[in-house]
């Protein structure tokens, strides 16, 4: 018989923490700093305006962008919380989570032969999905030294007359790092000199802690050429409902749309009830939230620089990024080691991208006391080593 | 009242929360140094804004069998003095977990805890309701307590999550 798996899924590597995943499955104590998903359980308001909607019936498909009322929702709060107002009839779709608006942005416009540049360490979908739609992926280093961000010159040094598109997340996952509005601005004028699209994904957006999150569509050269991603999952935490969103200038939009009706044909009824909910009344309780990020943040920042593994601060998302080069380690060695020895899971770096050798992504979306345990059996395991 | 800052606020926030959190780490947390949350802490101490340092305990599992009422008390007030002097009388008690002053049909809210039903029933009758100013009284006996002071008492199994994820 012969092989029926396409060459194009054949070709993406397989998944680098899957190792890490079967093994901390088999330990009953692991201290997980390993996941991307927020430890709370979604607002209480929400979870109980989707129940009763589906008491009440509400079990349906739903118009392919997603229910008018959520459209609306997201346009007033882009417009009133980014500045960046999107017309919920033509520019919005509501999708299943932001991997499939990922997906979907990225297919709407590449096109075989086309190179698209990926702001990396990053979420691990953005190349592989590129690949699928028969791209190029090509990866663009964010460094520790710029906390980070995505400069122009590295942005300069990747453009080749067959670039189309870049991907960027920021606040970013892993390294928690952002781009300020003189962040954009700077790289801005490339992206139109060069006539290229922007893919933002800012489902990190509302955990910023210093100052607001810019969104680059904000900036009027940009918005034309811009597709914005955001979702529920992590600002709400509200990962298991899946829904995200992708906002486009109308064409662009329409593209995606005809890729998502055909995949999806709409994000589920219950979770747009639920995510229409967030908007509505889960401000206080997101705020909360990020407060409480922010608290353990500065625990674990803290905690990991006492203990040798340099970390800059991050100033968005959910992650610290320290590095483990004080040790001799490599980043799956120290990660594998940690695991089996002291039932810590993090995420080894360079899963992420090559950029993100050497380091370790731990995610603060645990409990204040799990983090000060976490931070004592690193301890040890350092010791260990010693 | 003292003036109060952010810092303020959130040491304030995470002592409410867990007063046993480490000096070292509230400090962290608040992004000050370990003396200036000291003094702030010491500040706030002084000032009155934090009165005690307490826990929050569920005496169900604890075994007891102690009973708590919400006592609600109709209560004419006095000239000059409104409600004032009369709550004083009654805070004095050592039975009373707490006393407010309320909006509605009645004026005064206490709760009272005693080690069975009788000793709530003689504890009204014999030294609340014969108080000059009380007018009427009514006492509701607590059956379950689901919640208290922001934790929920209740066991309920974890919600399983992966371990890993991008």
């Amino acid at each position: 018989m012969r092989n029926f798996v396409s060459e194009r899924v054949r070709a993406i590597p397989p998944s680098g923490i899957r190792k890490f995943f079967d093994i901390a499955q088999t330990m009953e104590d692991v201290i997980s700093l390993g996941v991307g998903e927020p430890d709370f359980v979604t607002p209480w308001c929400v979870c109980e305006a989707s129940i009763y909607s589906i008491e009440q019936g509400s079990t349906a498909y739903t118009s392919n962008k997603g229910t008018p009322r959520l459209r609306g929702a997201i346009s007033h709060y882009l417009d009133s919380r980014f500045g960046t107002p999107y017309d919920p009839e033509e520019e919005i779709i509501v999708t299943c989570g932001v991997s499939e608006a990922a997906d979907i942005a990225i297919r709407a416009v590449v096109d075989p032969g086309d190179e698209v540049l990926v702001a990396e360490p990053c979420y691990v979908s953005y190349t592989p999905c590129v690949s699928l739609a028969g791209g190029t992926p090509v990866t663009i280093p964010c460094r520790a030294e710029d906390e980070f961000r995505l400069t122009a010159d590295a942005l300069a040094e990747s453009i080749t007359p067959r670039t189309k598109a870049l991907i960027t997340n920021f606040p970013n996952n892993p390294t928690g790092g952002v781009m300020q509005e003189a962040d954009w601005r700077a790289v801005a004028d490339l992206l139109v000199d060069h006539d290229l699209l922007l893919i933002s994904d800012e489902v990190y957006a509302e955990l910023t802690y210093d100052g607001n999150h810019f969104s680059p569509a904000s900036i009027p050269e940009l918005r034309e050429r811009t597709i914005t991603l955001n979702g529920f999952s992590k600002a709400f935490a509200m990962t298991g409902w899946r829904i995200g969103y992708l906002c486009a200038p109308p064409e662009i939009a329409a593209a995606a749309l005809k890729i998502h009706q055909y995949v999806a044909l709409c994000a589920p009824v219950m979770g747009q009830v639920a995510a229409y909910e967030a908007l509505r009344a889960g401000e206080a309780e997101k705020d909360a939230m990020v407060r409480e990020y922010r608290l353990r943040r500065n625990l674990i920042v803290d905690g990991l620089n006492k203990l040798g593994l340099s970390c800059h601060l991050p100033r968005g998302a959910f992650y610290a990024f320290p590095s483990v080069e004080s040790t001799g380690m490599t980043d799956t060695e120290f990660a594998e080691g940690l695991l089996h020895e002291q039932h810590v899971a993090v995420v080894p770096g360079s899963v992420l991208g090559p950029s993100g050798t050497g380091h370790l992504r731990c995610a603060y979306a645990v409990s204040r006391d799990d983090l000060k345990e976490a931070l004592a059996r690193i301890k040890v395991f350092l010791d260990s080593r010693a | 009242m003292i003036p109060l800052d952010e810092k303020d606020l959130t040491l304030l926030q995470l002592l409410e929360e867990n007063c046993r959190t480490p000096v070292s780490d509230l400090a962290v947390m608040a992004e000050l140094s370990e003396q200036d949350t000291k003094e702030r802490i010491e500040r706030l101490e002084a000032a009155g804004v934090i009165r005690r340092y307490a826990a929050v305990v569920d005496w169900e599992r604890a075994g007891s069998d102690a009973v708590t009422a919400v006592i609600e008390l109709k209560v004419s007030p006095e000239r000059d003095f409104g409600y004032d002097r009369i709550a004083e009388r009654i805070a004095r008690f050592p039975q009373v977990r707490s006393l407010r002053l309320m909006t509605g049909t009645y004026d005064l809210q206490l709760l009272v805890t005693a080690s069975s039903m009788h000793e709530i029933a003689r504890f009204v009758a014999e030294q609340i309701a014969p108080l000059d100013r009380i007018r009427e009284t009514a006492t509701l006996i607590i059956m379950k307590t689901y919640k208290e002071n922001g934790i929920t008492f209740a066991v309920r199994e974890e919600a399983e999550r992966l371990p890993y994820s991008f």
